[in-house]
């Protein structure tokens, strides 16, 4: 189901709980699926005694694609023209991401999305935008 | 560097389950119009390139942990983080398309940092192009190489 121009305005907003108790073995899951094995998200051992982390924690762009989902379900699918974030703070094994698309502009059949994750504690880890087209 | 990239529908299935998300457009037994690959999905390009430094190749040595901590002598002390990511879809990816994708370095810049010292960003730009020639995705990446750990108070 795609937006309709007609049915929404600025200021509207959509959230979603993309991921609850993100877990080690997605985080593996990602790798295996996006290729990027770097052992920080993976591997406890090198991360937390070589690297210096407290644990191994997530790739920005499974941060990423879990805020994706939360955007196509909101403006359906093959919709998205653009869509950008910047990575604000890690996210680690057993957070809990929610992700808000808030609309900015409607016009030419065209939305703008501010679009937001922020885990647990109220701290956001991702922040951008996005850009999908509509119907009349 | 061009890389070239078969989009298959088990891989946008399994990269689809990666990021949690159940819509049937991502899984060929339910599509009903048929799949496309969700939003971030060409990212995983990083499977095509012969060179990718994160994948451990046969009979080289990995820097993530075996008998030791790390399988280098010296290990990337923080290593590099992802900073940005920014996507721009000109139609969505199919299975069946054979994508051919550029990836040229953008610009530099650096930037004193409280939480982790001194930070270098890169970008990083990859366009993605369809077996017809037609550009189908534009990708721009910015990655940060820390000084440290990146402070976690």
């Amino acid at each position: 189901m795609a937006l309709s121009a007609s049915r929404i305005k600025p200021g509207d907003t959509h959230s979603e709980t993309v991921v609850s108790n993100l877990t080690r073995t997605q985080i593996v899951q990602y790798a295996g699926a996006s290729g990027d094995y770097n052992p920080i998200h993976t591997d406890e051992v090198y991360t937390t005694k070589a690297a210096g982390y407290p644990s191994v924690f997530a790739h920005g762009m499974l941060t990423m694609g879990l805020t994706g989902k939360m955007l196509t379900n909101y403006v359906g699918d093959g919709r998205l023209l653009k869509f950008g974030v910047r990575f604000t703070n890690q996210v680690w094994p057993g957070d809990t991401l929610v992700a808000t698309a808030t609309v900015t502009e409607v016009a030419d059949l065209v939305v703008k999305l501010d679009v937001v994750t922020t885990n647990q504690d109220g701290k956001d880890v991702v922040r951008g935008s996005a850009e999908a087209r509509i119907d009349p | 560097m061009a890389i070239t990239f078969p989009v298959e529908a088990s891989h946008i299935l399994m990269f689809a389950r990666a990021v949690g998300d159940p819509n049937p457009v991502y899984n060929p037994a339910s599509a009903p119009g048929g799949v496309i690959a969700p939003p971030t999905f060409g990212q995983a390009v990083a499977q095509f390139d012969p060179e990718y430094h994160l994948r451990p190749k046969p009979g080289q040595p990995w820097f993530g942990s075996g008998k030791t901590p790390s399988g280098v002598d010296k290990a990337p002390s923080a290593g590099g983080l992802h900073a940005e990511q920014h996507f721009e879809y000109l139609r969505p990816l199919r299975p069946g398309d054979v994508l051919t994708v550029e990836i040229k370095p953008g610009a530099t810049w650096e930037k004193e940092s409280k939480r982790a010292g001194k930070l270098t960003f890169r970008e990083r730009i990859a366009e993605y192009r369809d077996q017809t020639g037609e550009l189908v995705l534009i990708a721009r990446g910015v990655g940060v190489t820390t000084e440290r750990p990146v402070d976690q108070g």
